[in-house]
């Protein structure tokens, strides 16, 4: 049994009295312990919906409206808020986009520390301190006694993410859904704090899903990826295997994208089109309107999960290299 | 050490303000009227009338006068009342714990009804209650005070004659000579109806206010993270979130709190409560100029006191403002 099994997953947000949009449309995906999982697509694809569908935290007027997430067997949807909430923070972590807006501006660094340890575990006020300082200084931050006392305030961008992620660690968790860890961090910083993330999730065991748009940084963290496109994921399988071989030519299209992939001089490829909105999605597969192998088929139905990608004309190996 | 800085800082302004506040109360006094009709009867004659006005110096020019009031001013001395023949510092000050219980009382029912009420309309957004509460204070918001008063001596005074609506009731007078309406039953009651009239002005502002502040904490990234940290439901709402209304709640709620003494002039004239708004407009009827520069420099004083106080709690709870003056 695999320790995170989504199963089916719909998020569905409501538009005017009646009806309803879905801006996640049966989603699966699964994760061994230990394992690291890249999502990856552009904004508005779903990514940050599916982190936070999995410790149900969807902010009102969305709601889950369908499918399972079963952990350890176990479907965190049905259980209580009680219930869930001894699993948020404590077996599943969360590490958000951008750390200037994830700190509480007006409680010091210990205390947004300490209260994540004090509603996990029976510890006192003086450990758990004590843990946190420890925990400060697993994420290399600078005399880290003092940092306790401070407000978010006083620290740096990335210092501020070094808190949250040593915030994340301190239960021991299970698992760690990184919604961006860096993508609001000066580039300088950003290698770094990935590469901590890395190290952190290896030497204690803890699996990542890593949720990003930057395909880079996806193939040198994880070890599978799930590429999502307006609220489904169209392809996933090994790192390596969609890093070399892409089979969805949307997949295709955001590796010709990188800007590494272009000579010197060369214009940067991009993508035709941008990816409707979930209100707004054409019959069929959400991408053809921007695909050029689209056929009369992809315009009717829409392509289903098979063989670990969603798509009627799947590249075959040559072709994507190209 | 930083605190002291600040306290200088905050004298030296409250002095310039308190300045220029005593040079506009005292500049009004030749547009009140002539305190003489007021001060003596028909009967005395215009040589009488001049070698009075020449003995209390109002045939002197305003330059003199002023400085004369400002030298008294300084040793506490702010001119004698025409009407009471006493100090008209003492006057103001015998009738400030009516005004002052008025005003707590007032605080106290809008902070203990806004607070919860502002919560619960941003938590429960979409509840009939919520609907009522919100339709219920924008007309609130419309209804000028004095009508909320006179509806209020009218429904509970008159018609259900559940409250008293006439003056302070039984108070009892406390060993510092502070006359308290706060230990009788009687004068509890008195205070209900005044109080609520009073805090009406700022209730339904604060209602919003704080739902609107707590709406918007509720969708913050920090307050999403608090929840993805396991907290129970209470922390992430009252420490997180509602730490976070606090700040542009103290804010409005300092500057409101001048607004609150101004409408105590219409309050207490309807309720007929014996506080320094009713001694006010008693004054201004009366011409009775000292008593009415006593009264703006003495409101004018609370204001400054009341801002500074506001701006030093601001700094106690928002760790992003420090003390000018202060290092780092």
């Amino acid at each position: 049994m695999a320790m995170l099994e989504v199963q089916d997953l719909h998020v569905a947000f409501p538009r005017g009295k009646r009806d309803e949009v879905e801006a996640l449309r049966g989603v699966n995906l699964h994760l061994e312990k230990g394992e690291r999982l890249g999502v990856v697509g552009e904004s508005g694809a779903g990514k940050s919906m599916l982190a936070f569908a999995i410790l149900n935290l969807i902010a009102d007027p969305g709601r889950v409206s369908g499918g399972r997430v079963m952990f350890h067997g176990e479907n965190l949807l049905d259980l209580s808020e009680r219930g869930i909430r001894g699993i948020r923070g404590n077996r599943i972590s969360m590490i958000f986009q951008d750390p200037m807006v994830t700190l509480n501006p007006v409680l010091t660094i210990g205390t947004q520390m300490i209260e994540t340890l004090k509603a996990h575990r029976k510890i006192s006020d003086a450990e758990a301190r004590k843990l946190c300082i420890e925990r400060l200084k697993q994420v290399a931050i600078p005399s880290a006694e003092s940092r306790m006392d401070a407000y978010p305030h006083e620290l740096s961008g990335g210092l501020r993410q070094r808190v949250v992620i040593a915030i994340a660690l301190l239960t021991d968790p299970e698992l760690i859904i990184a919604d961006e860890p860096t993508t609001a961090l000066d580039v300088t910083i950003q290698a770094e704090i990935m590469a901590l993330i890395l190290k952190l999730c290896r030497e204690n065991d803890v699996a990542l899903i890593l949720i990003t748009h930057d395909l880079g940084v996806v193939a040198e963290v994880t070890e599978r990826i799930m590429i999502m496109y307006a609220g489904l994921c169209v392809e996933e399988g090994r790192t390596q295997d969609i890093i070399n071989a892409p089979r969805h030519p949307y997949t295709a299209g955001l590796l010709k994208a990188l800007p590494q992939k272009a000579g010197r001089g060369q214009r940067l490829y991009q993508i035709p089109g941008s990816m409707p909105p979930i209100t707004a999605l054409p019959p069929g597969c959400a991408y053809n309107p921007r695909c050029e192998f689209a056929a009369d088929r992809c315009r009717a139905t829409i392509p289903p999960l098979a063989g670990g990608v969603a798509c009627f004309h799947p590249l075959q190996e040559e072709e994507a290299a190209s | 050490m930083h605190i002291l800085a600040f306290l200088i800082r905050r004298a030296v302004q409250a002095l310039v303000v308190m300045f220029v506040i005593s040079i506009i109360g005292f500049s009004i006094q030749d547009n009140l009227g002539d305190p003489l009709r007021e001060l003596v009867g028909q009967s005395v004659s215009e040589a009488e009338r001049e070698a009075l006005r020449d003995e209390l110096g109002l045939n002197d020019p305003f330059l003199v006068q002023y400085a004369r009031f400002l030298g008294n001013a300084v040793q506490g001395d702010l001119g004698t009342s025409y009407f009471f023949k006493r100090p008209a510092i003492d006057v103001i000050l015998d009738k400030f714990p009516a005004t002052f219980e008025l005003v707590l009382g007032a605080v106290f029912i809008f902070v203990s009804v806004s607070i919860p009420a502002g919560i619960y309309c941003a938590i429960h957004r979409d509840s009939w209650l919520t609907r009522i509460i919100m339709t219920g204070s924008i007309v609130g918001i419309s209804i000028p005070v004095f009508l909320t008063a006179i509806f209020m001596v009218w429904l509970f005074g008159v018609e259900l004659g559940w409250l008293p609506a006439f003056g302070r009731g039984d108070t009892v007078t406390l060993p510092w000579g502070w006359d308290t309406g706060f230990l009788t039953w009687d004068g509890i009651s008195h205070l209900i109806l005044p109080s609520i009239t009073l805090s009406s002005i700022m209730l339904p502002l604060f209602i919003r206010l704080i739902r609107a502040e707590m709406l918007e904490a509720m969708g913050t990234d920090y307050v999403r993270f608090a929840r993805a940290k396991g907290l129970s439901t209470w922390r992430v709402r009252y420490v997180h979130a509602f730490r976070n209304t606090l700040l542009p709640v103290v804010t409005v709620g300092g500057l409101m709190i001048g607004t609150l003494i101004a409408y105590t002039i219409l309050t207490e004239t309807v309720f007929q409560w014996p506080g320094m708004g009713f001694l006010f407009l008693e004054a201004v009827n009366r011409v009775d100029t000292p008593l009415i520069i006593a009264y703006i420099i003495v409101v004018g004083l609370i204001f400054v006191v009341v801002n500074t106080l506001v701006d030093f709690i601001y700094t106690l709870i928002n760790p992003m403002v420090k003390l000018p003056g202060a290092k780092g």
